[in-house]
């Protein structure tokens, strides 16, 4: 009974598609014969593909809805079960040799591949690196910001207009650029400060309109839309490097700083400023009723996550060694953001995941560039609906007490 | 009322208006220390307003919160910010629970250590000596403190994942980690069966006795606050309609029109 309930609902959206897609697919007027093609055969694909399409669709949302419920099963039963990643994740004497292999496979990347894929891998950090900073504004303290490329941009200028016009070298501005970060950062907080939510989001997605017309608009600063170039690459104590050996040396650099970043945002993360961050994301009537100053912890948020969009401005003007406004457009914020999403909303090693996948995937996929932001939204939309709490969920940490007694548990 | 106990929260006319409607018209009141206090009254009438005006989530338009911190000079609080209240030594909990979901119960009462504890970004970062003991300090207390609300077994849960009752006592518990000496709880019967509220009954009295923080509680569960409290103030339609001792509350005639119906037989 099932199973014909279940071939009816198929067939329905079989006939459905078939009706919605017929004067595309089927009819075709030929206008120099003044004729009209019937392309049945079309026809039949769609009937046949869309059955398929909705079979299975309606098989994987069955299995989700049957394993929703075994979860909640089991987890009365036996308390909590992670599945193998989760486990991954929080069993140190799994995931050290893990951590082990993947550090020594991106040491010795540069050494065993093309120039172009080193690059490709400078990129895709760069992009880790704001992910994981978006990942302190949005996913742990719940600020949803829409123009967080306005502060990579903010780093990228400072870079340049210093090194090209003050002659200023790469250490010197890497920090100022990432301060610069964070400073506008805390401007652009204050006046945003007692908004939430969805005003929040229309306000940050202004601000970086706002940054990328500015850019555009200003010529004396910015050079306008023929942008900044002959900016230097990194130096390394008065080294001569070439292209190659220069991209190489930025990709170790880029390395370091995901490293850098990991360690900074995971100290962050269970102490005295993370919990406040994650507490205001909660509830924020609670958070300031419970004593957390309001003001300052948002704008530490704010600041912390441009500073490392700036930090990586900086890196990412002297990669390229040339930047103009068009780099720094809505899209690559909107791209960031997924990589936060789709990471696992607070999660560090999802954000980390979520960003090569997102970068490396369409660089090695060439091939399918034309359907990238096809695919691209067909996964956004599954996953919202598969795994709505990302690809690694946030796991909290437990902490323990010197006299713990577990037996005195009250219902 | 003990007459020579010192005053740790005093309360002179208090209004509150939204626009044209007057929530809170002239309330005054006071709580000394070692003390329950009670506000009671009908729904709407002015109870969780009068309490946000006091914990500076509301800015009251007219009159005087002032606060005397034992051992410390006295401050008067309007328009104070709700985390320099809290900072003061004022804490509260909420009518309609307001738990941090997706933390753990530990983590929510740690959250209530923040405005004791002074690690910095930097701090946070470099995990110095300091911030080490803090943040062993920290997890030390809020572990003692989910003993005395017992909830130990449940410290690594979320704290969405509590029952009801649980969540209630958390909530206490939390507020009771910013080392409050006065402690605002607004309905914490409110939910609850019998046997939960029974229990919370003696948590209170516990937390009076043993922690020696004073309490100011809104409630409707009328059994509660006839059993637990030393004193009453009745409030309708934003204005005090009576004050005294359990015993005088229950005999006005006013209050008994007002509050507990003809008859009187709630309480």
């Amino acid at each position: 009974m099932a199973m014909l309930a279940y071939l009816k609902s198929s067939s329905i959206a079989a006939v459905w598609f078939v009706f919605l897609t017929f004067p595309l697919m089927v009819v075709k007027v030929n206008t120099l014969k003044n004729t009209v093609e019937w392309r049945w055969m079309n026809m039949l694909w769609v009937a046949i593909g869309a059955f398929i399409l909705s079979a299975v669709w309606r098989w994987a949302m069955l299995r989700r809805l049957k394993g929703a419920s075994k979860q909640e099963q089991e987890q009365a039963e036996e308390g909590k079960r992670t599945s193998l990643g989760q486990r991954l994740l929080e069993d140190p004497k799994l995931n050290r040799p893990v951590i082990g292999v993947v550090i020594i496979l991106a040491l010795l990347m540069p050494w065993v591949s093309e120039m172009y894929q080193v690059t490709i891998w400078v990129f895709a950090l760069i992009y880790v690196v704001l992910g994981l900073g978006l990942n302190i504004t949005v996913g742990l303290a719940g600020l949803l910001d829409l123009g967080y490329v306005a502060f990579f941009g903010v780093g990228a200028y400072t870079y340049a207009i210093l090194n090209t016009r003050f002659d200023l070298d790469f250490w010197i501005c890497l920090p100022i650029g990432g301060l610069t970060g964070a400073l506008v950062g805390v401007l652009l907080g204050f006046p945003i400060l007692r908004l939430r939510g969805d005003y929040l989001a229309i306000v940050t997605l202004g601000f970086g309109s706002i940054a990328k017309i500015v850019y555009e608009n200003w010529e004396e600063v910015f050079n306008g839309a023929r942008g900044i170039e002959k900016i230097a690459r990194p130096g390394f104590f008065g080294m001569e490097m070439d292209i190659s050996a220069a991209t190489t040396f930025t990709y170790y650099l880029m390395l370091l700083m995901v490293v850098f970043t990991i360690f900074v945002t995971n100290r962050l993360k269970d102490s005295r400023i993370g919990r406040a961050w994650m507490a205001l994301r909660e509830d924020e009537i609670a958070c300031v009723a419970m004593g957390v100053d309001m003001a300052k912890t948002k704008l530490s948020a704010y600041a912390l996550g441009a500073f490392w969009a700036g930090l990586v401005g900086v890196i990412f003007a002297s990669q390229t060694t040339y930047i103009n406004p068009a780099s720094f457009d809505f899209m690559l914020s909107a791209i960031v953001l997924s990589m936060v999403v789709l990471g696992g909303m607070g999660s560090i090693v999802g954000v980390v995941i979520a960003a090569l996948v997102l970068n490396l995937l369409p660089e090695y996929l060439r091939a399918f560039e034309d359907y990238r932001m096809l695919v691209f939204g067909a996964v956004m939309v599954l996953m919202m609906l598969f795994r709505p709490q990302g690809l690694v969920a946030n796991v909290r940490k437990t902490y323990t007490h010197r006299k713990v007694r577990a037996e005195e548990t009250h219902g | 009322m003990a007459e020579n106990a010192q005053k740790l929260l005093e309360v002179r006319e208090l209004t509150m208006d939204f626009g044209g409607l007057r929530a809170v018209d002239s309330i005054t009141l006071e709580v000394c220390a070692g003390e329950i206090v009670a506000l009671i009254g009908p729904n709407g009438a002015g109870k969780t307003t009068f309490f946000n005006c006091v914990t500076g989530i509301y800015k009251p338009t007219r009159g005087d919160i002032l606060v005397h911190p034992p051992e410390q000079k006295t401050h008067k609080i309007n328009g104070f910010k709700p985390n320099r209240v809290t900072a003061m030594g004022l804490a509260r909990t909420f009518q309609n629970i307001r738990l941090f979901q997706n933390m753990t119960v530990l983590e929510n009462v740690m959250i209530g250590r923040h405005c004791r504890t002074t690690t910095n970004i930097l701090g946070a970062v470099l995990r110095g000596k300091n911030t080490n003991r803090q943040e062993r300090e920290t997890i030390e207390k809020s572990y003692e403190l989910l003993e005395k609300v017992g909830l130990v077994g449940f410290a690594d849960e979320f704290a969405k994942n509590l029952p009801y009752g649980a969540q209630r006592r958390l909530e206490i518990a939390r507020a009771m980690a910013t080392d409050p000496f006065l402690l605002l709880l607004d309905e914490p019967a409110a939910g609850m069966n019998p046997y939960e509220t029974k229990a919370l009954d003696e948590l209170i009295v516990r937390i009076k006795d043993t922690e020696n923080i004073s309490i100011l509680l809104i409630e409707h569960d009328m059994k509660l606050v006839m059993n637990i409290s030393e004193r009453i103030y009745v409030m309708e339609y934003g204005k005090k309609i009576a004050q005294g001792s359990p015993q005088e509350i229950r005999s006005n005639p006013k209050v008994i029109e007002a509050y507990l119906g003809e008859g009187g037989d709630d309480a």
